[in-house]
C-alpha cells in the first residue's frame, strides 16, 4: 500500500507528473492516491519531501536464505552444439563467482552432452552437471523443467543464470514459479553485492525507454536471463581444472506430455544479424517497404547485413529476424548504421555495444544521436546515396 | 471448448520516457491499450472456437478502468469478461501475477485451453504464461507461430525457435503463449460492440478467487524494483554539421580508418 | 469541427476508421501498383459489418441512412479510394433492390449484403451510354417465363468479383427512358461473363471490368419493380449514393491535408521548417478550409436526404460537386506542398491526387451534376 503522510506533503504535485498510471492527483493541498496504483516506487523516488512511502503487509520471506551458496548456469543444447551464449554466461557468472568467492556450476541436459564438458570448464566452470537422456535430445518444457528444479533444489545455488533465448525463456518461468524464485528477464547489466550476495539486475523497463535496476531482497536462487551477445565470454583456458558429474534422472523427471513431431531449421534468410560485422538498419524513418532497398545497397557495399527497428519489423516493411532491440536480436557488429531509427532504449540495448554507432535521422534532437559515435543530420534519402557514392569512389 | 484468455491493458509503450532533468516518467498523452501480443491471443481463441464451437472467457488483472479492454475484447468475439481487480494485487510482480490469474482460472472452472500473448509491451518480460502453466499444472508452448490442428483432445502447434521452429502436439487442457505471426486480428464489429456496450462484466477481488495474502501483490513478488534510471549516452561522438555532401564527406573520413 | 454525432455514428466511424488504419493503409501502396482487388480487406469490412448499415434491420442490416454510409465512406477513403470504392460499389448494386425490388427479392439478398457475403454491382453505363443513359442498348426480351438479356456493359466497378449484378436493359427500346427496366444478374447465370479488365490510372485496386451478356437467360422474378420503371429506380439509385461518393472526396481530402501538414512541420528549408513560410501556411489554411466547407455541405445533404424530402436531386448533385473538385484541388496542393516527394510513389499523395480525378467524372460527371442544379433553380424560380 502506498502511504500519504499529509503532514509532510507539500502538494507540490511532482509525485503526480511521476505516476505513469494517472494514481496519483494532488487534492486538498494533498496527494491522493488511487486504485490505478501499481506501487512501482517512481513517486516514492522522486517525492522531495519524503512524503511518500510503500507498506507492504506480510512480505514473504525465506527462512533458508543462507544455506544457498554459489553460482549457476543453465547451458543450452540444441541440435547437436551448445548455445554461445552459454559461454558468455559462463563469464559473466565466473566474475559473480569471484567477486563473491564461490563456486561456478553449469548444468547441461541434452541427448549427449558428455563431449562438451571440458569446453565448459575451459570457460570458467568449477563444476560441470551433466543431465543425459535419449529424451533430452529435443526440447521439451515439462523435462527441462523438472530437471532444473530437481538440481537446483539439490543445489541451492543463490544465483542462476539462464540465456534469453527461444529455450530460456520458456522453460525459465516455469521454474522460477515453482521454487518460488525471483526472475529478472533480459539483464544488460549483472552485479553483485560482496557481503550480502544481492545480485543488481539491470533491464530496461517500460517497453525500453527507461532502464531499471531490480533486486530479490527475501528469497534464493536468484534467477536472471540474458540476451546472447550481451556479456562476453572468457577466453577459454584449456588448463582449468573441473569436476564433472552426471545428474540422476529418475522415470519420473523424464517423463513428458510434450510430443515434439518436427524440428524444422528454417532456411530462408539464414545471414544471422549477430553473426556479421557491419549492420545498416533501418527504421520508422523509412516510411515504406521500399526504403530498405536503399539500406540494402548500402549493406551489400559494406560487405554487411540489413537490420532493423521494431517500428519497420511491425510495419510489416522486412521479417522478425532482421529485428533489433529488446524483443529483436542483440548484436555487436564493428560498425553499426542507424538510419529513420530514433533510437527508444527498446533499440538501443540491442546495439549499444556497437563498436561504431553512426546515426542518420532527420530528427536533430532524436534520442539515437545519444548514442551515436557519429551523427548525421538529414534525410535518409540523401544521405544514404551520396554515402555509397562516395564509398565506391574510395573503392576505385 | 473452454478457451481463456489473458490480457492486459499497458500503456501505450512506444509513448513512455523519463524526464532528462526531474528524471520522472512522462505520461501525457500515453494511451492505455490492450497490449498487442493478446490482440493475437484473443483471435487465435476467437478463430478456435469459431471452428469447434464452445465460449471464449477473456480476464484481465487491473485497476477499474482495465474494464475497457474487457469490453474491447468482448466486441472482437469474446464470449464473456472478468475482472480481477484488488488495491491487494498492486505491486504483483510476474511470480504474483501469475498465481493471481491462476487463482481466477481455477475459480471459474472447468477449461480446455489458455491463451496468452507472447509478452506485454510494457515489461517484455514473457513470464506470466509459463508461470501460470506452472500453477495450473498443464502443458505449455511458448512463441506459437501457428496452430496446426486442435481437437477436443490435443492441439497441435508450431512453437518458434531461435533457429526455426519446432512443431508440437500437447494434451488438453494446455496453454500456450502467441506471437504476432499467427494471425491477423480482426477489427470489432459493430455488432461485437453493442454486445460489449451492454455486457456484464464479472468483478472478482482477491478474496473472490481464495487468494492467500502474502501470494499477491507486493508481498507476493520477489523482485523488487530498486531504481529507474535513463540510460547514459556514448561520450566521444560527433555529430556532424553542413550540407549533406559536407556531413558524408566527414563521415566518411572518419570511418576510413575502420574500413 | 464537432458534428453532434450520435453514439451509433460515432461507433461506425471507429469502426470504419480501424479498418482503414489497420487494415487499409499497410496495403494501400501495393495494391495500387499491383492493380490488385482488396478481396481480404474487403472479408475484414464484412466481419466488421460494415456492409450491414445500408440495409434494413429486418433484413440483418443496421437500417443507417444515408448519413451512416456517407461517415463510413468518408473514413475508408481517408485510406484508399479504391477500396472504398469497392465496398460504395456494392451499395450502389443493390440500391435498386432497396429502392424498387420485391419481398422476395429483398429477403433473397439483402440479408447475403449485411452479411457482406455476397458482393453487388451496378450494371448501367455501355459504350455509348454513360451521362446519356437513354442510348442503352442491352436488350431484355421475356421467352416463355425466362428474361433472355444481350449486350455489353462497360466499366462496371466490381466486374468480376461481385456475385450480384443489378443490370440496366431496354425491355421497349422504342419508348425511350420509359423503356428500361433493371434485371438482376447473378454470378455463373447462363450467358454471363466478363471481358476486358480497365487498366486506370487511379482507384487501381478496384475492379473495372466489362460485363458480356450473350443469351444470358434468367428467371422471370428477377425483374426488379415494374417493367419500363427502370430509368426512375436508376434516378433514384444516383440521387441516394451520390452523397456517398461526395464523401469519398471528404476522405481523401483529409487525408492529403494530414500528409501536407506532417510534412510541412518536417521539412526544413532555409533553416525553418517550411510549415512557418506564409506561402506553405496559407496553402494549407485553403485546403483546411475548403474541406471543411465541403464536409458541411455532404454532411447536411445527407441529413437531408435522410429526412426524406421529395426531392433530393439538387442537393444530392451539390455536395458530389463540390466535395470532388475539392478533392481533386486539394490533393494536387498537397503534391505542391510536397513538392519533389509529393511527385514520387514513396510518399501517398501522388496516389491521392490520381485517385482524385475519377470522383470527379463517375457517378455522373460535374458537368451533368451542374446541369441537374441549373434545371432545378431553373424551376424553382418559375
Amino acid at each position: 500500500m502506498l502511504i500519504i503522510d499529509s503532514d509532510k506533503c507539500t502538494a507540490c504535485g511532482i509525485c503526480e507528473t511521476s505516476c505513469a498510471f494517472g494514481a496519483i492527483t494532488v487534492s486538498d493541498n494533498c496527494a491522493v492516491v488511487n486504485e490505478s496504483c501499481t506501487l512501482c516506487g517512481a513517486c516514492v523516488e522522486n517525492c522531495p519531501v519524503e512524503a511518500l512511502h510503500i507498506e507492504s503487509a506480510g512480505k514473504k520471506i525465506q527462512s533458508d536464505i543462507n544455506a544457498y551458496s554459489g553460482i549457476m548456469v543453465f547451458a543450452e543444447y540444441r541440435h547437436g552444439n551448445v548455445a554461445p551464449v552459454s559461454y558468455e554466461l559462463l563469464g559473466i557468472g565466473r566474475k559473480l563467482a569471484d567477486k563473491r568467492g564461490v563456486k561456478l556450476s553449469v548444468i547441461l541436459p541434452g541427448g549427449n552432452v558428455a563431449p562438451f564438458a571440458d569446453s565448459l570448464i575451459a570457460a570458467g566452470a568449477d563444476t560441470v552437471l551433466l543431465a543425459e537422456d535419449p529424451i533430452l535430445e529435443q526440447f521439451r518444457e515439462d523435462v527441462y523443467a523438472a530437471i532444473l528444479v530437481q538440481v537446483i533444489r539439490d543445489q541451492k545455488p543463490e544465483v542462476v543464470l539462464a540465456g534469453a533465448t527461444a529455450i530460456g525463456r520458456s522453460v525459465i518461468p516455469y521454474v522460477a514459479h515453482a521454487i518460488d524464485a525471483g526472475l529478472t528477464a533480459d539483464c544488460t547489466k549483472l552485479e553483485i553485492r560482496e557481503e550480502d550476495g544481492m545480485l543488481l539486475q539491470t533491464r530496461p523497463a517500460f517497453g525500453g525507454n527507461i532502464m531499471a535496476t531490480i533486486e530479490c531482497p527475501h528469497s534464493r536462487p536468484q534467477m536472471a536471463t540474458v540476451r546472447p551477445k550481451v556479456m562476453a565470454p572468457a577466453e577459454p583456458d584449456p588448463s582449468r581444472k573441473g569436476e564433472i558429474f552426471q545428474v540422476h534422472l529418475s522415470e519420473q523427471v523424464v517423463q513428458t506430455k510434450i510430443e515434439v513431431l518436427d524440428s524444422v531449421i528454417d532456411n530462408e534468410d539464414q545471414t544471422n544479424i549477430q553473426e556479421v560485422e557491419a549492420l545498416v538498419a533501418g527504421g520508422r524513418g523509412l516510411e515504406s517497404e521500399k526504403g530498405f532497398s536503399l539500406i540494402r545497397e548500402l549493406a551489400n557495399e559494406l560487405g554487411g547485413a540489413v537490420a532493423a527497428s521494431r517500428a519497420a519489423v511491425d510495419s510489416g516493411w522486412i521479417p522478425y529476424p532482421h529485428q533489433v532491440g529488446q524483443t529483436g536480436k542483440t548484436v555487436s557488429p564493428k560498425l553499426y548504421i542507424a538510419c529513420g531509427i530514433s533510437g527508444a532504449v527498446q533499440h538501443a540495448v540491442g546495439m549499444q555495444s556497437a563498436e561504431i554507432v553512426v546515426a542518420i535521422n532527420r530528427d536533430g534532437k532524436a534520442p539515437i544521436f545519444d548514442i551515436a559515435t557519429y551523427g548525421v543530420v538529414g534525410d535518409l534519402y540523401e544521405v544514404i546515396p551520396q554515402l555509397i557514392k562516395r564509398l565506391q569512389e574510395i573503392k576505385k | 471448448m473452454n478457451i481463456i484468455v489473458c490480457i492486459k491493458q499497458v500503456p501505450d509503450a512506444k509513448d513512455v520516457r523519463l524526464d532528462p532533468i526531474t528524471n520522472t516518467l512522462a505520461r501525457e498523452g500515453v494511451e492505455s491499450i490492450m497490449n498487442p501480443y493478446d490482440r493475437h491471443a484473443l483471435e487465435e481463441a476467437v478463430a478456435i472456437k469459431e471452428q469447434q464451437g464452445g465460449r471464449v472467457t477473456v480476464i484481465t488483472m487491473g485497476p477499474p478502468q482495465a474494464e475497457t479492454v474487457l469490453r474491447e475484447a468482448i466486441a472482437c468475439g469474446a464470449d464473456e469478461g472478468v475482472l480481477v481487480s484488488d488495491r491487494a494485487f498492486a505491486g504483483a510482480d510476474t511470480w504474483a501475477t501469475s498465481y493471481t490469474l491462476a487463482q481466477t482460472v481455477q475459480t471459474l472452472g472447468d477449461f480446455d485451453l489458455v491463451l496468452c500473448g507472447k509478452q506485454a509491451i510494457d515489461g517484455d518480460t514473457a513470464q506470466v504464461g509459463p508461470g501460470l502453466a506452472c500453477r495450473l499444472n498443464i502443458p505449455y508452448a511458448t512463441c506459437v507461430q501457428k496452430t496446426r490442428k486442435v481437437s477436443d483432445k490435443v492441439i497441435e502447434v508450431e512453437r518458434m525457435m531461435d533457429d526455426g521452429f519446432d512443431v508440437l502436439r500437447l494434451p488438453l487442457p494446455a496453454l500456450m503463449t502467441v506471437v504476432k505471426d499467427i494471425n491477423e486480428p480482426r477489427v470489432a464489429s459493430l455488432k461485437g460492440k453493442m454486445k460489449a456496450k451492454k455486457a456484464e462484466i464479472r468483478k472478482f477481488s482477491a478474496s473472490d478467487i481464495g487468494a492467500e495474502i502474502q501470494n499477491i501483490g507486493l508481498a507476493g513478488s520477489p523482485t523488487q524494483v530498486v531504481k529507474v534510471f535513463s540510460p547514459e549516452a556514448r561520450g566521444d561522438r560527433k555529430i556532424f554539421s553542413g550540407s549533406v555532401e559536407e556531413q558524408v564527406d566527414q563521415l566518411v573520413e572518419c570511418l576510413r580508418a575502420h574500413l | 469541427m464537432d458534428y453532434f454525432f450520435t453514439e451509433q455514428q460515432q461507433m461506425i466511424i471507429d469502426t470504419a476508421r480501424e479498418i482503414t488504419n489497420e487494415k487499409i493503409i499497410p496495403l494501400r501502396a501495393e495494391l495500387d501498383e499491383k492493380n490488385q482487388f482488396p478481396k481480404a480487406i474487403l472479408q475484414d469490412i464484412a466481419k466488421a459489418d460494415l456492409f450491414s448499415i445500408f440495409v434494413p434491420e429486418e433484413y440483418g442490416g443496421f437500417g443507417g441512412g444515408c448519413y451512416e454510409i456517407v461517415l463510413a465512406m468518408e473514413e475508408l477513403a481517408r485510406g484508399c479510394v479504391g477500396v472504398a470504392t469497392s465496398f460504395a460499389a456494392s451499395a450502389l448494386g443493390i440500391f435498386p433492390v432497396l429502392i424498387s425490388g420485391s419481398e422476395e427479392q429483398k429477403q433473397r439478398y439483402l440479408p447475403d449484403i449485411a452479411e457482406g457475403s455476397r458482393w453487388a454491382a451496378f450494371g448501367l453505363t455501355e459504350a455509348n451510354a454513360g451521362s446519356d443513359a437513354s442510348g442503352i442498348q442491352t436488350t431484355a426480351v421475356l421467352d416463355g417465363d425466362e428474361w433472355v438479356l444481350n449486350g455489353t456493359k462497360q466499366w462496371i466497378t466490381n466486374g468480376g468479383e461481385a456475385q450480384i449484378y443489378t443490370i440496366v436493359a431496354m425491355t421497349d427500346p422504342q419508348k425511350g427512358a420509359r423503356g428500361a427496366s433493371i434485371f438482376i444478374v447473378e454470378d455463373g447465370d447462363p450467358g454471363f461473363s466478363y471481358g476486358k479488365k480497365e487498366d486506370k490510372m487511379g482507384i487501381r485496386s478496384s475492379a473495372t471490368r466489362e460485363l458480356i451478356l450473350k443469351d444470358c437467360r434468367i428467371p422471370q422474378d428477377r425483374l426488379v419493380g415494374r417493367k419500363g420503371t427502370g430509368f426512375i429506380t436508376v434516378m433514384k439509385t444516383l440521387d441516394i449514393s451520390r452523397p456517398g461518393i461526395a464523401s469519398l472526396g471528404i476522405g481523401l481530402a483529409q487525408a492529403a491535408l494530414d500528409e501536407a501538414v506532417v510534412y510541412a512541420k518536417q521539412r526544413v528549408q532555409f533553416g525553418k521548417p517550411i510549415i512557418s513560410f506564409q506561402a506553405v501556411q496559407h496553402m494549407l489554411a485553403d485546403m483546411a478550409i475548403q474541406l471543411e466547407a465541403g464536409r458541411a455541405l455532404v454532411y447536411a445533404a445527407a441529413r437531408h436526404i435522410d429526412s426524406n424530402p421529395k426531392n433530393i436531386s439538387k442537393a444530392s448533385s451539390m455536395c458530389k460537386v463540390f466535395a470532388t473538385d475539392m478533392a481533386m484541388k486539394v490533393t494536387t496542393d498537397a503534391v505542391q506542398v510536397l513538392g519533389g516527394y509529393g511527385y514520387m510513389k514513396e510518399y501517398p499523395v501522388e496516389k491521392m491526387m490520381r485517385d482524385a480525378k475519377i470522383l470527379q467524372i463517375y457517378e455522373g460527371t460535374n458537368q451533368i451534376q451542374r446541369n441537374v442544379v441549373g434545371q432545378e433553380l431553373n424551376r424553382e424560380y418559375s
